[in-house]
């Protein structure tokens, strides 16, 4: 079988598996867990897009969950009884790309002579500016109507079926969660691709070559302003994808979804992962969405059949486990848990 | 003879102290010039200001008769100067391959469209790119490590990955910044007959070095700097001979 052959098939299988992955979670272990299917898939969007300003051009960013919210309320601000607009998801989502990538270039301007620690300062600031903002604009002029959120937002609708209801087909019924699902991983997939062409081409290298030396990446000819300023971008567009598939889902949309510990998360899913290498970062997403979730539903039931008794509150016990587990992995795994392998990529050979 | 690199009396401080004092040297087309001079007398310096990593205080450069502005490195790349650190730079952890295809990054244009379409141009753009990569691998000597990380490669190889990342960016000027430095004699000897082989297909080669008998050996005019200060200009034969140049660089009075 040639190497040809070998991918195809590879690619048939995970197909299939995420095909009839919601179907079999969804009749094992309920619509709730396919829910958290639907937002592993967000979040690896997101930790892809962050993976393009973070893993390729080397630049500590903490404040890319603004760029998700920036996508979220534009979403939520044009299709929803908020304003009485109700454009249709493909004319927002783009758009609310666009608004995001601008909101990209708008943060990358001021800090491309930061580095490290002082530019990851300038950033956890920006996310939380963009976030104060949102809780705030309700007066004079009420436009995110502050904390309290903007509700009612239209499902997305495809071929005249709005996705939030389900549908029979072929004698399985499709949840509206389990619909959202197909279209989470069809866009996800999409972004995986950019990701992997982006990386194999001449501004993945320009990114690379920026976050191994700048100096040398400067006398090679690259206008790294530009090239930097492209990475904060196309990280921020996958944010406001994201953002807005987000706020179609919830139907509900307010500050608190958008706050550092979430920008925290989607660091961790690409560090633990392995920065730079797209099926690491894939990994490091869908482990820190459904190992927390597991934690959470398993760890009062176990106690209580170990010690009659829940002795620790799930949600502490959680945050403590997740700690511990950040610290293993840097200790055994400080290039993440699937790092990309160069040596054996040259192996191969 | 035409003039490739005119620099008018060129500036630099630092706070107070001057690093470059009205330093002028004319560098001819096809030639290869030395800059020597003891630890700290502006050699490096010099270099930053040329390819625009430093911005200069005062003085003007023309290059290729046209006046060379206040400007970022990567505009001067484009122009033609290309260079080396003296510490080594590379990209460490990118194959030496890909190492020598960002340095082509000026010469192709392939955007975000091309990345992920991959339209029939961007094919086309990518696969001269890789043949020219390996080109300039083989002409530096080290096409068979052209799939190895960079910072795998023994210490001389990474000095000529060095060269041939520089190339690739089409210079017409290629300024090399101790390119011995530590290496053995096998190493210096190898490294000579390379920047020979870069004049002969008509480079020009501005060279600081430390190594003396590899200055003027090699070099058609050399020029010594001694605390930001040109003290000399000329063939290497008159250079070795001027006492200013004696006195400053190599030893005092002895």
């Amino acid at each position: 079988m040639t190497e040809n052959h070998k991918s195809w098939l590879g690619m048939a299988l995970i197909g299939f598996v995420l095909a009839i992955a919601p179907i079999v979670v969804g009749a094992s272990l309920g619509n709730a867990w396919v829910r958290v299917l639907d937002f592993a898939a967000l979040y690896i969007m997101l930790a892809l897009g962050l993976n393009i300003v973070v893993g390729f051009a080397g630049l500590l960013d903490l404040g890319y969950i603004a760029f998700y919210a920036v996508g979220a309320y534009l979403y939520a601000l044009l299709s929803s009884p908020h304003f009485g607009i109700h454009w249709p998801f493909w004319a927002v989502l783009p758009l609310g790309a666009m608004v995001a990538g601008m909101f990209g270039v708008l943060l990358g301007a001021p800090t491309l002579r930061l580095r490290g620690d002082y530019l990851a300062i300038v950033t956890l600031g920006f996310g939380e500016i963009i976030r104060i903002f949102l809780n705030n604009l309700n007066s004079p002029i009420n436009i995110t109507n502050g904390p309290k959120g903007i509700a009612r937002i239209d499902p997305i609708t495809l071929f005249g079926h709005p996705l939030s209801k389900s549908i029979d087909f072929a004698g399985i019924t499709f949840t509206g969660v389990m619909l959202n699902y197909y279209l989470f991983v069809v866009l996800a997939l999409g972004i995986v691709f950019v990701g992997i062409r982006l990386q194999d081409s001449r501004i993945g290298r320009a990114w690379v070559a920026i976050r191994e030396d700048e100096v040398a990446a400067k006398a090679c000819g690259i206008n790294t302003r530009n090239i930097k300023l492209l990475a904060f971008a196309m990280g921020a567009t996958f944010g406001g994808v994201s953002g807005g598939l987000f706020a179609s889902f919830q139907e509900f949309v307010s500050p608190e979804s958008f706050g550092l510990l979430e920008s925290i998360m989607v660091l961790c899913m690409v560090v633990l992962g392995g920065m730079g290498h797209i099926p690491g970062v894939i990994l490091g997403g869908l482990l820190l969405t459904i190992l927390p979730e597991a934690f959470r539903q398993g760890a009062g039931p176990i106690q209580q059949a170990m010690f009659g008794e829940v002795l620790l509150d799930p949600e502490a016990l959680r945050m403590l486990l997740f700690g511990m587990a950040l610290i293993a992995v840097m200790l055994y795994r400080p290039a993440g848990l699937w790092p990309e392998s160069r040596h054996r990529r040259e192996m191969a050979k | 003879m035409t003039v490739l690199l005119e620099a008018r009396s060129i500036s630099k401080y630092f706070g107070g102290v001057q690093a470059l004092k009205d330093v002028s040297l004319t560098i001819n087309e096809g030639e290869i010039y030395g800059l020597i001079g003891p630890n700290g007398a502006g050699k490096t310096t010099f270099f930053n200001v040329l390819t625009g990593l430093y911005q200069r205080d005062g003085g003007d450069i023309a290059f290729a008769d046209k006046p060379l502005r206040l400007s970022s490195p990567h505009e001067v790349a484009n122009v033609g100067i290309a260079r080396t650190f003296q510490n080594i730079r590379l990209f460490a952890n990118m194959t030496a391959r890909e190492n020598v295809m960002v340095g082509r990054h000026l010469r192709t244009r392939a955007g975000v469209f091309g990345a992920v379409f991959r339209d029939r141009r961007t094919r086309a753009e990518e696969a001269a790119l890789r043949r020219r990569a390996d080109e300039l691998l083989h002409y530096v000597g080290i096409e068979h490590r052209a799939d190895d990380i960079a910072r795998h490669l023994s210490y001389g190889d990474q000095r000529r990955l060095e060269i041939a990342r520089a190339l690739a960016t089409d210079p017409k000027l290629l300024a090399l910044d101790e390119p011995a430095a530590g290496m053995n004699a096998t190493e210096t000897e190898a490294l000579k007959t390379l920047i020979e082989g870069l004049r002969a297909d008509g480079l020009t080669v501005l060279l600081i070095e430390h190594d003396v008998r590899l200055v003027m050996g090699l070099c058609d005019r050399v020029a010594v700097l001694d605390y930001g200060e040109k003290i000399a200009e000329d063939v290497p034969a008159h250079v070795q001979s001027n006492p200013k140049v004696i006195e400053a660089y190599l030893g005092g009075t002895a």
